[in-house]
Formats: structure tokens, sequence, C-alpha cells
């Protein structure tokens, strides 16, 4: 797959909503509700089984959005509020953590049947990581598409712990020619007819050391509704490849073509991942690795703030070469401050940073740009694609200050 | 566990930033039977609704079809190409003679 780190290095001027929610009567079955800033933006708030309060996107299956104020809370997102997407409703609601298994099977020596017990016997490794949906902030595209239609909140920054995917395909022996990975979780269509999901990596990615397969999150056994009990977590790369549920690796001497490899989760195959707006890419590559994000969380967009000093603070993080710089501006754009960068949890994960900025009456267009280490820059101006991924454009929060 | 105990585990793995919640344990995961909450989420009335319910809720709620953009572009060519998807993709067994209704009830309600 290819690595896009390198190859985004736009930079313009534009302007992007912050996800704000302002709070409005709803429906009975929800406690209340949210209004995503677009359009048809309402949706309830919604109380799962060990999760918070949460924007409820979807019910059938199960997609919950983690409201914004979440992220101002620290540089890990607490299990209860860490984001839900599934795409197919058979979930397994019963499972048995004594007779799970997980089988590694195709193109290995040693075809091998695991427990979770066997798992939690291997040397384990821990590895703070953001996990982000390929649509986060889809709703904010412009001209709209169809999909998830997401504010902010489709992602979330945990620590891992679990066991390298390369100690069990090196136990299991992988065999010459491999070229894929392919991972099935336990979750599955509620029609034979519809294909069930699946997703694939390279067989070098695969046995990369970091992506592993996940039993615990911030310590706690995975909440259901994140992939309970085992997970495939891979580090810098959207959610759609941290396959839920997982009881199914299969290695294969062929590029992968499921539906969910094949024609979904594509981005155009350019430098910015994206076309004109309203227009087809002319060739596709799979969605890969994340590309370069900055929020600021502890002001909402249209907040009213004293007159003076205000120390701003937020988060920022890209697809694994880490933050090398966050910068803020107080006028638009026109005049940027480096803010200081908070602790380093490692190359995956969120990194916290402040500023104090003294803001005189009036309104004022609060930004953040973010810099990764790879050089990769936050665009100025969104880019757009049909699918609605990877909006990464700089955020602006509007405050006014008397 | 009191309080300063649980702060002081929090800082050791570096969560002190965290959720003041948070509770480190690695005792093993016990069986799981999760209980969805009911959420009924309605399709709105108009023509064809029962066709409409007919043939979508079994794999989706109506949420799906309630959250999409709204405006010129997401009309009847927008629910046409939807609903083929359902059925040239994921398989909806969609009697031919509902798909114009399906579409229409779409187009009129959403």
């Amino acid at each position: 797959m290819l690595d896009r780190r390198e190859m985004l290095k736009r930079v313009g001027a534009g302007l992007a909503l912050g996800a704000t929610a302002s709070l409005t009567p709803f429906k009975a079955f929800a406690l209340d509700s949210v209004t995503l800033p677009f359009d048809n933006g309402e949706r309830p708030l919604v109380k799962y089984p060990q999760k918070r309060l949460m924007i409820g996107q979807t019910s059938r299956p199960p997609q919950l959005e983690t409201p914004f104020s979440v992220f101002n809370e620290g540089p890990i997102t607490p299990n209860d509020a860490f984001f839900v997407r599934y795409h197919l409703a058979d979930l397994p609601l019963n499972v048995d953590p004594d007779t799970f298994t997980l089988e590694i099977k195709g193109k290995v020596d040693h075809p091998l049947k695991l427990s979770l017990k066997d798992i939690k016997k291997m040397k384990a490794t821990e590895i703070v990581a953001v996990n982000q949906c390929s649509g986060n902030s889809r709703g904010f595209f412009n001209p709209r598409v169809a999909g998830g239609q997401l504010g902010n909140g489709a992602m979330g920054n945990a620590r891992w712990r679990g066991v390298p995917l390369k100690t069990v395909l090196d136990q299991a022996g992988v065999q010459q020619g491999a070229k894929q990975v392919v991972f099935g979780g336990m979750d599955g269509p509620v029609s034979d007819k519809t294909p069930d999901f699946a997703k694939a990596l390279d067989i070098d990615h695969a046995r990369d050391g970091e992506v592993m397969l996940a039993y615990l999150m911030n310590g706690q056994d995975l909440p259901f509704l994140n992939g309970f009990p085992l997970r495939l977590v891979v580090p810098g790369y959207y959610g759609t490849y941290w396959v839920k549920h997982l009881n199914e690796i299969t290695v294969i001497d062929s590029i992968y073509d499921n539906f969910w490899m094949k024609t979904a989760y594509r981005i155009p195959d350019d430098a910015c991942a994206c076309v004109e707006p309203g227009t087809a890419p002319k060739a596709t590559v799979p969605i890969n690795r994340f590309n370069v994000r900055s929020f600021i969380t502890n002001v909402a967009d249209g907040a009213k703030v004293g007159i003076g000093g205000k120390l701003l603070k937020g988060i920022a993080f890209d697809g694994g070469t880490g933050i090398k710089k966050v910068e803020v501006s107080i006028d638009g754009g026109k005049t940027w401050k480096t803010a200081r960068l908070g602790r380093d949890y490692g190359k995956y994960s969120f990194r916290e940073w402040k500023i104090p900025v003294k803001l005189t009456a009036g309104p004022h267009e609060l930004k953040v740009r973010a810099t990764s280490n790879g050089g990769q820059v936050q665009p100025s101006e969104a880019t757009w694609n049909p699918a609605g991924y990877m909006r990464n454009v700089i955020e602006t929060v509007h405050v006014t200050a008397a | 566990m009191t309080r300063p105990v649980l702060l002081a585990l929090a800082t050791i793995i570096g969560l002190a930033a965290a959720s003041g919640a948070f509770a480190p344990t690695t005792a093993g995961a016990k069986p799981i039977s999760y209980k969805l909450p009911d959420r009924a989420v309605e399709f709105k009335p108009g023509p064809n609704l029962d066709v409409v319910k007919a043939n979508c809720t079994a794999c989706h709620s109506a949420d799906y079809v309630q959250t999409q953009p709204r405006g010129p572009k997401f009309k009847k060519d927008f629910w046409q190409a939807e609903v083929n998807k359902m059925i040239k993709v994921y398989g909806a067994p969609i009697a031919e003679a509902d798909v114009g209704k399906i579409v229409d009830y779409l187009t009129a309600t959403y």
C-alpha cells in the first residue's frame, strides 16, 4: 500500500466549522440530542451498556460518535466514550472468552487455533494509538456526500495491550509467496447475500511488529462495542482495518479483492487523496494512513470568552511520524504562533498542545495547524473525494471576546 | 480502592491527565451477554411505507436514511442509486416491483 506521509503537503487558506453541539429536545427514546453543525445534523444522545452518553448516529447496526468535549478531558479517550462503528447488524452479543478461539490459517506451515488464554500467555506489548474512522468529519464535506454523516468525534486515542501480530504469524510459519493477510471478525451480515466484513494488510505490514492483536484498552477488557474480546490494532491506519471481535486470520498468496477492499474504502490515487469537488477519480487505492490533523478542544465554536489572556488547548496527530509543530492563529490565519507540545505518548498518539493568547474585544477566528515529522501540513482549503474520507483541513473556531 | 491509590496508579502508567474514573485491571475477561438498548427509530410516514419497512429494516435502522444530506442533489437519482446499491452490493432481496415504490417513498419523504 502507498505511504502518503511524504506526499500531502498542500497549504492554503480556508474555513471549517468546529464540531460543537447545542442541546435541543428530541424524541422520547433519546435522553437528549445534539445538533452537529451541518444541515440535517440533529442526532439523539443515547446510552448503551459500557458507554456514557454518546451521539447516536445509527441504531442498527450501532454507530456512536464521541461528543467532542471528551477530547478536552486528556490525551487518552476513556473506554466509555470511545466511538463505535459497525457495518453489519449481526453482532456476536454473547461472547465467552473461555471458549473464544482465534484461527490462523491459509498459507502457513502450522495452522493454529489459539484461545484467549493462549494469547494472553504470549509476551505482551503496548502502544498508544489513535483510531479514526475513514469518514470522520464527513458531514462537513462540501458538496455533501452519501454515507455516515459524522462530526469530528469518530476518533479516539487509547493505550492498547496485546501481542504483536508478527508473533502469531511467526508461530504459524508464513509460507513463501504470501502476499496479504486477511482479518475477519465474529460480527457479520444479516443476509448471507451481503458481503461479510473482512479487511487485508500486505504481508510486510502485518509482520512489522507494531500491528497488534489487542485484548486490553486503557488497562481494561475491550468494551463489547469496541471489539471484545480481541481486535486488530493497526497504528496510524484508518479504523476500517482495526477489525473487531477478531477470530479469523488468513494468509493468502494473492491480493484480497472482496467488496470491502476492492470497491469500498478506496481513495483517489494521487498525492492529496482528492479530486475536483463533484468529480470521480481516474484511479483509486485502498485507504491507508491518516493524514495530519489538529483541533482546539477547550473552546467551542461560537463561544463567548473574556477579554484578555486565555490558554488555548488542543490535540494533534498524524499517521505515525509524530507531531513536529502546532501553530495557532487568533486572526483568521494572518499570523501564527507556535504552541507548546505536551507529553509525548509515542508517534501514533494524540499530542496535546497549549498556547496562551490575548484576545481583544470583538470576534476572533481561531485556527490551529499541525505539521508532522514527515513534513505534512494541514491544508487551509478542504480537499474533497467522493466517499468523504480523510478530511483534515485547518480547523477554525469562531469566538467573541467581551 | 481509595482515590489516592487510584490516582497513583493512573500516574504510574502515564494517564494522570485522563479520566479520574480510570481503574486499571488486567483481570481475566468474563463472559459477556451484551444487551443492545431498544432504540426504535421509525421511518417517517409517507407513500409505500409498508413496502419500505418490509424491505429495509431487516438490515438497517431508519436513521441510515434520515441522516443523509438533503438538497437538490439528494433527490430521486440519489435514492435510486442507494436502492440499487442495496440490491447489487449488499444483496438485498427487493422485488423488482418494489424498487420504484421505495425510491418514490424516499424521494418524497427525505
